[in-house]
């Protein structure tokens, strides 16, 4: 009692002094750089506690990177461009010696450092950082902060902005050391769908080690267990609705890595064992036209995935007519070579790579639009990029049927592939469409390996780990079909990712593997097969 | 100079150097020592950096007289991250070769498969990378960490205040032997710290997993019930996708903190870290250790990494299994001095209480029994530029526990090779 009083006191005693923030006490800021943790997490609260208005710039350097102390450790100072200026007053000080060394801070205190930032944002007059403010404040538990908040809620008229401080407020009135108050907080935070919530709620119900539960009181224990099964009922649609958004998203990746196999070899029956490695030159294609924006395009760096889309298509659909023209032809009709020779090539094609751009990984960065996710609540959060990657994969497939189906080109494909001589004797020239067409679907691998690139690893080995999968689409889809491919590819994401939380991944890659396995004994074709006199050829 | 060119140099120089001291009726010939890591398939991603390290040591150490006047040799074969093929290459090195001693490995299980090998024809192996333990050969000596030299100073970390007095524990892994015998002495030692059951989850991926979406959503959910920590085994390749998926579905190192015993700066090099900043990793060496010893290790590696024309020669990062090869030659250079020969009987005991200062700022001694090296435990958090920003380290360097207490049975094995 004693002490929050001292700590009201401390808070009006601010205020009062407030039009004399001249001097913030350089010992107090200068102790942000303390050997102990504790001590620096004394000193922010007592720096936010004063709302001197540099308090932020101080903290902001701290949480960069740029703070350091000088003096033998009395005075501690802002680093920027090579000078420093004072922390405390914001005079310079001097150039910054070469060796120079920041302070550096834990998770432990960046934490405090962000809710310290969020605490002094609170007053901004824009509505989206007052917000994203509020957010940070919810589960944090410096008391220190609880009177900002209170003036904050008072002065706030956002009804979204105010219900987020409330709930703020009382998860800090968790602490309070009447079981009356901590009752009301916890049946307040029935409505918050802050991860931090659960957490705190959750350890008020857990045991010590001596087997007294961390919450002494019964009553209030039996609110907050009130409150946890709300929330967490609220919450399991949203996790329904996460566990199929992931198997979609997984579907997608395996249809945008598949869906140049279904071409190469479901429609012009060529075993490809180097299709994982178009996936791979599309992804290092995208890897080089990060690095030509970063040079000379810096401003539109944002966008180089776009561009790289044109160029990856074009660079993989290049090296699949080489190839075609090169090696392939000579052996139509020869499955068994054709099978080793690619898989030859894909070995060159890694090495090659390796050899080019190194054995390590190369880093693709996430452009800013898809970096990130839209946030469902409870925490969880739809990626962006894998939305985007959804999105991307139909558009890739609506483009490939209607090449396939739509064009005069794709009449010609369909034409070879269901009777090479007739459509030779009709004037169709057969060896200029097996070129194009390997090409589209090395060009549709590529375009693959972009968003590959956005999700994992870009290496000489990505391909490696496509391939096997790719396969199983195709043949589980049916030979020659795109509808086959495209339900596969979905249905087999969604298996996995259903089965995943069970059965745990290993388990779950083996229990689809061994469910092809069963479906291809049953249904040698796949899921659809073509039908008529051209099946048999 | 290429290598090719670099080793027919180092030949001749050892030529012109034994026709001169036959006169002094003094061994002039040069030392071959084998180098085992993969250049091709999976591990090349992380085995090419040592192969490269070893490299430069040698070179290092022949500009500067070589050992004992005696020129080394190297000889690099590729294993192409197939594990029998380990063993096989092995065989070669022994006994077309006749090296006096190999470094390599990476993986526990190429590290198994080669045991036999060196057993039955009595080599020498200096092997660098941190592993489970629960093994002591008399032919090999061991210059990574064991669990108690990074597991467990690790996990008492995270469950300080300092480290966020984590109370649940997800541990993740790759599905093998490393990560599997490590969650088990963690395990082990949370019981012994009076976390219960339901508080540990344990889950594994298979080799080259790439979606962690479900995983991720999981950690989630599991944080949910009080201050949790992830403690990452994953091992190659899928922590690109695991910390890409983590930076995505926005979680926070000060909310849940994932700490990593795989996670080195070269790992790093593939991935965008603004995401990733203060997660952790524990390791015995960190590349932003300041020290003069440091300093002229990287600014060695770079060097070599310009000469060598190496890709992307100017991003080069020096990592823990680096420092650990490099460490491991000079300990053999320092025991041959002291046997004054390089066969395997008498340099294995000489091996035993060398001293070498190290680029991790300490000087460390090779055990005098137990064929580990003593270390010092570094945890770092992740920074915004793929470097680590050291937050705790132990009082000095700590002796290998190779034989864990944690696993029962453990009690009775002797510290030193049987």
């Amino acid at each position: 009692m004693l002490l929050h009083f001292l700590r009201a006191l401390a808070c009006v005693l601010a205020l009062i002094a407030a039009p004399a923030w001249a001097a913030l006490d350089p010992s107090l800021v200068a102790q942000l750089g303390a050997e102990d943790s504790d001590a620096r997490v004394e000193a922010i609260r007592k720096l936010v506690a004063t709302e001197d208005p540099r308090v932020v710039e101080i903290l902001k350097a701290l949480d960069g990177d740029a703070l350091a102390l000088i003096d033998s450790g009395k005075r501690a100072v802002v680093v920027a461009d090579g000078k420093l200026s004072d922390a405390a007053t914001g005079q310079p000080a001097g150039a910054a010696p070469a060796n120079l060394e920041t302070i550096v801070i834990n998770n432990r205190i960046r934490g405090e450092v962000g809710a310290a930032l969020a605490a002094l944002r609170l007053g901004s007059s824009d509505r989206a950082e007052r917000l994203a403010a509020a957010k940070e404040l919810q589960g944090s538990d410096n008391e220190d902060a609880l009177p900002i908040l209170e003036r904050a809620m008072a002065k706030e008229a956002d009804p979204e902005i105010k219900s987020i401080l409330a709930l703020a407020s009382a998860s800090l009135a968790l602490k309070s050391s009447e079981p009356e108050l901590r009752a009301r907080a916890a049946r307040a935070l029935a409505a918050s769908n802050d991860p931090q919530v659960r957490q705190l709620l959750a350890t008020m119900l857990t045991k010590q080690k001596d087997g007294s539960y961390n919450e002494p009181d019964e009553t209030v224990r039996a609110a907050a267990q009130a409150s946890l099964a709300e929330i967490n009922a609220r919450l399991r649609t949203t996790e329904i609705g996460l566990a199929l958004f992931s198997g979609i998203s997984l579907g997608s990746i395996l249809l945008l890595a598949a869906l140049g196999l279904a071409i190469t070899y479901g429609l012009m029956g060529i075993i490809n064992m180097a299709h994982g490695e178009f996936l791979m030159i599309g992804a290092y294609a995208t890897y080089v036209v990060q690095g030509l924006f970063r040079t000379h395009f810096p401003g539109a760096f944002d966008w180089y995935v776009v561009a790289a889309l044109p160029v990856a298509f074009a660079v993989t659909a290049a090296v699949g007519m080489a190839l075609e023209r090169g090696v392939l032809r000579w052996l139509y009709g020869r499955p068994l070579e054709t099978l080793l020779t690619t898989w030859g090539v894909s070995l060159l094609l890694i090495q090659a790579s390796r050899m080019i751009f190194g054995a390590q990984n190369v880093e693709v960065e996430n452009p800013g639009w898809l970096s990130g996710g839209f946030v469902l609540g409870g925490g969880y959060v739809l990626p962006f990029n894998r939305i985007v990657i959804v999105l991307f994969a139909l558009a890739v497939l609506a483009a490939v049927w209607l090449v396939i189906n739509r064009t005069r080109m794709g009449l010609f494909v369909r034409g070879v592939t269901q009777n090479r001589a007739m459509a030779s004797c009709t004037g169709v020239p057969t060896n200029r469409v097996d070129m194009l067409t390997f090409g589209l679907g090395s060009g549709v691998a590529g375009l693959g390996g972009v968003a590959l690139s956005q999700i994992g690893n870009v290496g000489p080995d990505l391909g490696q780990s496509y391939i096997v999968d790719s396969f199983m689409v195709v043949v589980l889809g049916g030979v020659g079909q795109l509808a086959g491919t495209v339900i596969a590819a979905f249905g087999l994401g969604s298996i996995a990712k259903f089965l995943e939380p069970w059965s745990g991944a290993v388990l779950a890659k083996i229990m689809v593997l061994v469910f092809i396995i069963l479906f291809i004994q049953k249904r040698p074709q796949g899921l659809f097969a073509l039908k008529g006199r051209s099946a048999e050829a | 100079m290429d290598r090719r060119q670099f080793i027919q140099a180092g030949g001749v120089a050892a030529l012109s150097c034994s026709s001169i001291s036959t006169a002094f009726g003094q061994d002039k010939t040069p030392i071959k020592v084998g180098i085992l890591h993969s250049l091709s398939g999976t591990m090349a991603i992380s085995e090419t950096a040592l192969k490269e390290t070893a490299l430069m040591t040698i070179a290092d150490i022949n500009a500067k007289g070589g050992v004992m006047g005696r020129m080394l040799e190297p000889v690099v074969v590729d294993p192409a991250s197939n594990w029998p093929l380990f063993a096989e290459k092995a065989r070669q090195l022994l006994t077309q070769d006749k090296v006096s001693v190999v470094f390599g490995c990476w993986t526990s299980v190429s590290r198994k498969s080669v045991l036999p090998v060196f057993k039955e024809l009595n080599g020498l192996l200096f092997y660098p990378v941190q592993y489970e333990g629960e093994e002591l050969e008399r032919n090999v000596f061991y210059t990574g960490a064991a669990p108690n030299q990074q597991a467990i100073p690790a996990t008492e970390y995270l469950m300080s205040k300092e480290g966020g007095a984590a109370k649940r524990f997800f541990l993740l892994g790759t599905d093998y032997v490393y990560p599997r015998t490590t969650n088990k002495i963690l395990r082990a030692f949370l019981k012994s710290k009076g976390v219960s059951e339901k508080d540990i989850e344990e889950v594994y991926t298979p080799f080259g997993h790439s979606d962690y979406q479900t995983i991720v959503a999981n950690i989630k959910k599991f944080a949910s019930g009080g201050k949790t920590c992830v403690i990452s085994t994953i091992n190659g390749d899928s922590n690109v996708p695991f910390y890409k998926e983590l930076g995505n579905a926005g979680l926070k190192a000060k909310d849940v903190p994932v700490v990593a015993f795989s996670v080195g700066e070269e790992e790093l090099r593939g991935v965008d870290t603004k995401p990733l900043v203060g997660h952790l990793a524990a390791w015995n060496y960190f590349m932003s250790l300041k020290n003069p010893q440091n300093d002229a290790f990287i600014k060695m590696y770079k060097d070599w990494a310009v000469k060598q024309k190496m890709p992307n020669a100017d991003k080069v990062v020096t990592n823990d299994p680096m420092e650990a090869t490099y460490v491991g030659i000079h300990m053999w250079k320092q025991a041959v001095e002291k046997a004054k020969s390089v066969e395997v009987d008498k340099v294995i005991p000489a091996v035993a209480g060398q001293q070498f200062a190290a680029p991790s700022g300490y000087t460390i001694k090779m055990d005098e029994t137990n064929h580990h090296l003593w270390k010092p435990v570094f945890i770092g958090e992740i920074r915004a530029d793929g470097q680590f920003n050291v937050v705790w380290k132990s009082k000095g360097p700590v002796r290998a526990q190779p034989w864990s207490p944690f696993i029962p049975g453990n009690e009775k094995k002797p510290n030193s090779p049987v």
